[in-house]
């Protein structure tokens, strides 16, 4: 049986019982990104030779009797934000076409290091900002449910590359849902975990005091095996937490809930949220009832100012981040002609290498930041980031962790929103809490609404540095919801590729 | 709630170092209104007793060791240069424009 349709954790186990090789592994995997990658688009790089060249080399090390680290040689999707040595790095922007850059991020290292071969580049929407993958230069991803439909964003193209079966294993990085968005859309497994659990180093800035990088997988428990595998404090990254990464795995595999309070938080759902997202969250909660867990009601009084206050600090941190896109040092360079300035390469540069979403985010964090206007956006949303971590302390006080759907809706279709912005960033309006206060969040798949057959999210929200809670829930919903189905909900993905 | 005008856009573009067309002027400043009336709200409940939350850590001064370790060669740190010469980044001139 190829492994393209195992899990994570299953391809181990095969490996290291000398089932499979690593190599064999990898080829399956690339063969199948070759068979459906044209109808998806999650892919913006493949990396055949260096791909096959790692498992090679896992392959030789497990010959020679070496102990190996859990993950060794199993395939990995990584999103075009993070660095790799060599490995071009676009960030879905024309601005660094080409760039190949001279180090490798610390989530590289660490994966390297864990034998994870890495497959190649996700396709995800530029500099990480959007939530459908449609601000990508190199154009949009299909969501593999409906390839008519968006794969979530800004990480639509890892999300999409687990549902296609292309990777077992992703990368991804959340500044205000571009992990657990992409993964409620494309029925997958995605955590952003506690703000500095994972090293930002090499992870090319959006948001900083927000960004976070995370795993993605088909499972709970592939997922914690990579959140254990990337996270970890590095000095090379100021805002690192230097505290031991904590037991996911084992959380993962719990499978109980007794006792444990679970808090749905009352302002994240309602008016908005699409009846069959609500339907599948009731259907959800009752689950976790029947395993013993105690269901608490918790208010949020803030949290509708989340989505405003994002909105200003995310551009205004942005808009300084991307200030380093100046063609001098990397990047595209356009319009040196030997006779015009830097200043004005640097402004034709910058309009021919961003987006409009990105000149969008620029144009208002330049705004919010700019003196005399300071103090009513960026420094307000500011004292709203304050409030929504009060509403968090007191709602973690009654409840272990909170839950809530993970997005309004159901995948839309390709360009339904795409010149509305406001109505593209209500996506966020479930997740973005999680970020303002730094706190863990995972999305997993708690069924297809009944409406569209599409799936949808259940969002899990744990306490600072008490990221395993979402995977002792999570696992638990997992198993409870699988043997109500009888089958893994991405079993029912069309075929793909059979043109 | 603050109009912005499209004179202002142009300014802000400019600070942002963003050359920009007219239709782009035009369409990101109706943009803006709509974005700046929606973002706007977060002035309701700021009130002047909340202390501002710049990050979610509560972390300063953090430092490293001060020992030199192994950085890019020279060659590395070029190697995405647009232009270089003379191992150096080769850029437009700087001086005399406006």
């Amino acid at each position: 049986m190829s492994s393209i349709f195992k899990s994570a954790s299953a391809i181990a186990e095969s490996l290291s019982k000398g089932e499979s090789s690593a190599v064999e592994v990898a080829q399956e995997h690339l063969d199948r990104i070759a068979a459906v990658d044209g109808d998806v688009h999650a892919f913006l790089y493949i990396d055949t030779e260096g791909a096959l060249a790692q498992a090679a080399d896992i392959d030789k090390r497990r010959a020679a009797g070496e102990r190996l680290p859990a993950l060794a040689g199993v395939p990995l999707a990584l999103k075009d934000v993070m660095t790799q040595q060599g490995i071009p790095t676009t960030c879905g922007s024309k601005m660094l076409e080409g760039w190949r850059p001279p180090y490798d991020s610390t989530v590289v290292t660490k994966l390297k290091a864990n034998g994870v071969v890495i497959l190649g580049k996700t396709n995800m929407d530029e500099f990480a900002m959007g939530s459908s993958t449609e601000n990508s230069a190199y154009g949009p991803t299909h969501n593999p449910w409906d390839l008519t439909r968006i794969p979530g964003g800004s990480g639509g193209g890892s999300a999409a590359s687990l549902a296609a079966f292309e990777a077992p294993l992703a990368i991804g990085t959340d500044t205000g849902g571009s992990i657990r968005q992409p993964a409620a859309v494309t029925g997958t497994v995605g955590v952003k975990p506690t703000y500095g659990a994972v090293s930002r180093y090499g992870l090319v800035a959006f948001s900083s005091s927000l960004d976070q990088a995370g795993p993605c997988a088909r499972n709970v428990l592939d997922t914690a095996l990579l959140h254990e595998a990337i996270a970890g404090y590095d000095p090379k990254d100021s805002t690192s937490i230097n505290a031991p990464v904590g037991k996911m795995v084992e959380a993962a595999k719990k499978l109980d809930v007794k006792g444990m309070k679970i808090g749905i938080v009352k302002e994240l759902s309602g008016d908005g949220y699409q009846a069959g997202v609500k339907t599948r969250f009731n259907e959800a909660i009752e689950a976790l009832v029947s395993a013993g867990a105690e269901i608490v009601e918790v208010s949020a009084p803030n949290f509708e100012y989340a989505l405003a206050a994002y909105y200003l600090i995310a551009p205004s941190e942005c808009s300084s981040n991307l200030a380093r896109f100046d063609s001098m040092r990397y990047g595209i360079r356009v319009g040196d002609n030997g006779e015009r300035g830097a200043e004005e390469v640097m402004r034709m540069t910058r309009e021919l290498g961003f987006g409009k979403e990105v000149k969008r985010r620029i144009i208002l964090g330049t705004y919010a930041l700019s003196s005399g206007y300071y103090d009513a956006y960026y420094g307000s949303a500011q004292k709203v980031r304050t409030l929504i971590k009060q509403d968090f302390d007191a709602a973690f006080a009654k409840a272990d962790v909170l839950v809530s759907p993970t997005c309004p809706t159901t995948a839309f279709k390709i360009g339904e929103k795409a010149d509305d912005p406001l109505a593209m960033y209500l996506n966020d309006i479930a997740t973005i809490p999680v970020n303002m206060a730094g706190i863990g969040g995972m999305s997993l798949p708690c069924g297809l609404a009944e409406e569209d057959g599409l799936p949808v999210g259940f969002q899990i929200m744990s306490p600072a540095m008490k990221d395993e809670l979402m995977y002792q829930v999570g696992g638990t919903l997992e198993a409870a919801l699988l043997s109500q189905w009888g089958k893994p909900l991405l079993s029912s993905v069309p075929a793909l590729g059979a043109k | 709630m603050a109009a912005i005008s499209r004179d202002e856009v142009a300014h802000l573009a400019r600070l942002a170092r963003i050359e920009m067309t007219d239709s782009e002027l035009d369409h990101l400043s109706d943009e803006m209104e709509v974005i700046l009336g929606a973002v706007a709200r977060v002035q309701e409940v700021a009130g002047a007793e909340v202390p501002p939350t710049s990050h979610p850590l509560d972390m300063k001064n953090v430092y490293r060791p001060d020992v030199v370790v192994p950085s890019l060669t020279n060659a590395q740190a070029l190697s995405g240069a647009p232009a270089q010469e003379e191992e150096r980044f080769k850029v437009p001139q700087i001086l005399g424009e406006e």
